[in-house]
């Protein structure tokens, strides 16, 4: 199995690479390819140009930036998963990225083309959602950026578009006084979440300060239960508490079914999940 | 159009030209005749053309030879030297770590990296650290051992 035939180009720089996109119509930006040349060996996807960005050394890497953490998008789910600095102030996105795939996939996938390919299934989207990050993307007008809950538009589509070159993702530390997890049913075999639940819970004393859940492999874009957040801010979170607000404001439509999980099994899936996440954000919290 | 490419494997430069959609398992196969690098699923979950690309385990069905322009590779053909067997070898060898042996390359190459970051794993991080590598005769039990063993002659 191989791709259908491309051309090939290497950028050597961010402006290289959206000068190449923009001069030829119908290519695709190569960065680790693990998302990208599976679906290219099944001839799913057949682009006429391939627009290796994997040199720009500049994408990669993680460091502080303004009041958060700024990981280039061509870092490596392994580089992020052992980072000291997010393991550190952002343990939420360091967990999750230890989960992706196996060893080999994170020595490779990138956390720009994780979440550029937008595959419902994968786990980062959800993260990103609950920690409030947002996306750096260079394009022929400039730089703009984006809040990860506007960057997904549609099943495999988002807010980049075909002359754009996503080239960071900022995510806020997490507050000394939160806790946040992530916690998925996984298909047994590919390891892809069924359903996944980010959660993250600031608290002031005993009450919930905030509280965000987020899942990806229920809904074709991933699905931030920002109604959930808000009803347990100023709660006591409680068990009973967390069980009403997903109760009375998780609401998921259209849910993605399929021969593993049917649309209303990932719905129940999601309570429960939602469930365990706030409970492990606000016990880490509290910790 | 074909692409010139440079790439280190197992201490030996080659220069090609190499068409742009050629994998890095077919151009050590075929283009370099090291078959000892096998293809499994094709789709990255099995793990059988797994090799190291400067020094870490990489799926080489799901990599362009482009993408490895510049880089090291080893592939197991490269781990013995001067006819010594690496430990890691040995340890497969001693323990029956090998039925038909279709998934041990990538196994051996993935336990180098594994035991790179992490000299003496528990059990339960050798398979944490497998689990992108499926044997089909199921005989993970003795690869466990085999690591482990490798792990306490500081295989690494």
């Amino acid at each position: 199995m191989f791709p259908a035939n491309f051309e090939y180009f290497r950028a050597a720089s961010v402006e290289e690479a959206v000068a190449l996109l923009h001069r030829h119509k119908d290519a695709k930006v190569l960065a680790g390819g693990h998302s990208l040349l599976p679906i290219m060996k099944l001839r799913l996807a057949e682009p006429a140009a391939l627009i290796d960005i994997g040199h720009i050394h500049i994408l990669k890497g993680i460091s502080h930036h303004r009041n958060g953490i700024r990981i280039g998008a061509l870092t490596t789910h392994a580089t992020i998963a052992r980072s000291e600095v997010l393991q550190r102030e952002c343990s939420l996105l360091s967990d999750a990225a230890a989960h992706i795939g196996d060893p080999q996939v994170r020595n490779k996938g990138t956390i720009g083309g994780n979440i550029a390919h937008a595959d419902p299934a994968s786990d980062l989207p959800a993260v990103l959602l609950a920690l409030g990050a947002r996306i750096q993307m260079a394009g022929p007008a400039g730089d703009r950026t984006v809040a990860a809950s506007d960057f997904f538009t549609d099943l495999l589509e988002t807010e980049l578009r075909e002359d754009e070159v996503l080239t960071a993702v900022d995510v806020p530390a997490i507050a000394e006084s939160a806790g946040a997890s992530y916690l998925k049913f996984e298909h047994p075999a590919s390891g892809y979440a069924i359903c996944g639940a980010a959660a993250v819970v600031d608290m002031d004393g005993g009450s919930c300060r905030s509280a965000s859940l987020a899942f990806n492999g229920v809904t074709a874009i991933p699905h931030h239960a920002v109604a959930v957040g808000d009803a347990l801010a100023g709660s006591d979170i409680s068990d009973e508490a967390i069980a009403a607000a997903i109760e009375a404001n998780l609401r998921i439509e259209e849910p993605l079914g399929d021969i593993q999980a049917s649309g209303e099994y990932r719905v129940e899936l999601a309570k429960v999940y939602g469930r365990r996440a706030l409970q492990q954000a606000r016990d880490r919290a509290r910790s | 159009m074909g692409q010139q490419v440079r790439i280190e494997v197992n201490g030996t430069t080659h220069e090609r030209e190499v068409d742009p959609r050629t994998l890095l398992v077919h151009f050590l196969r075929e283009d370099l005749a090291l078959t000892g690098t096998n293809v499994g699923c094709e789709t990255s979950l099995c793990g059988a053309c797994t090799v190291l690309i400067d020094g870490e385990a990489v799926k080489s069905c799901t990599q362009l030879a482009v993408q490895a322009d510049g880089t090291s590779v080893t592939t197991i053909e490269g781990l013995a030297q001067d006819g010594e067997l690496h430990p890691l070898q040995t340890a497969f060898h001693e323990e029956h770590g090998l039925q038909c042996g279709f998934c041990t390359p990538g196994m051996i190459l993935t336990a180098v990296d594994l035991l790179n970051d992490n000299p003496t794993p528990s059990a339960d991080e050798i398979r944490q650290g497998l689990k992108g590598n499926i044997c089909r005769c199921t005989g993970y039990h003795n690869i466990i051992k085999a690591v482990q063993r490798a792990a306490e002659g500081g295989a690494s």
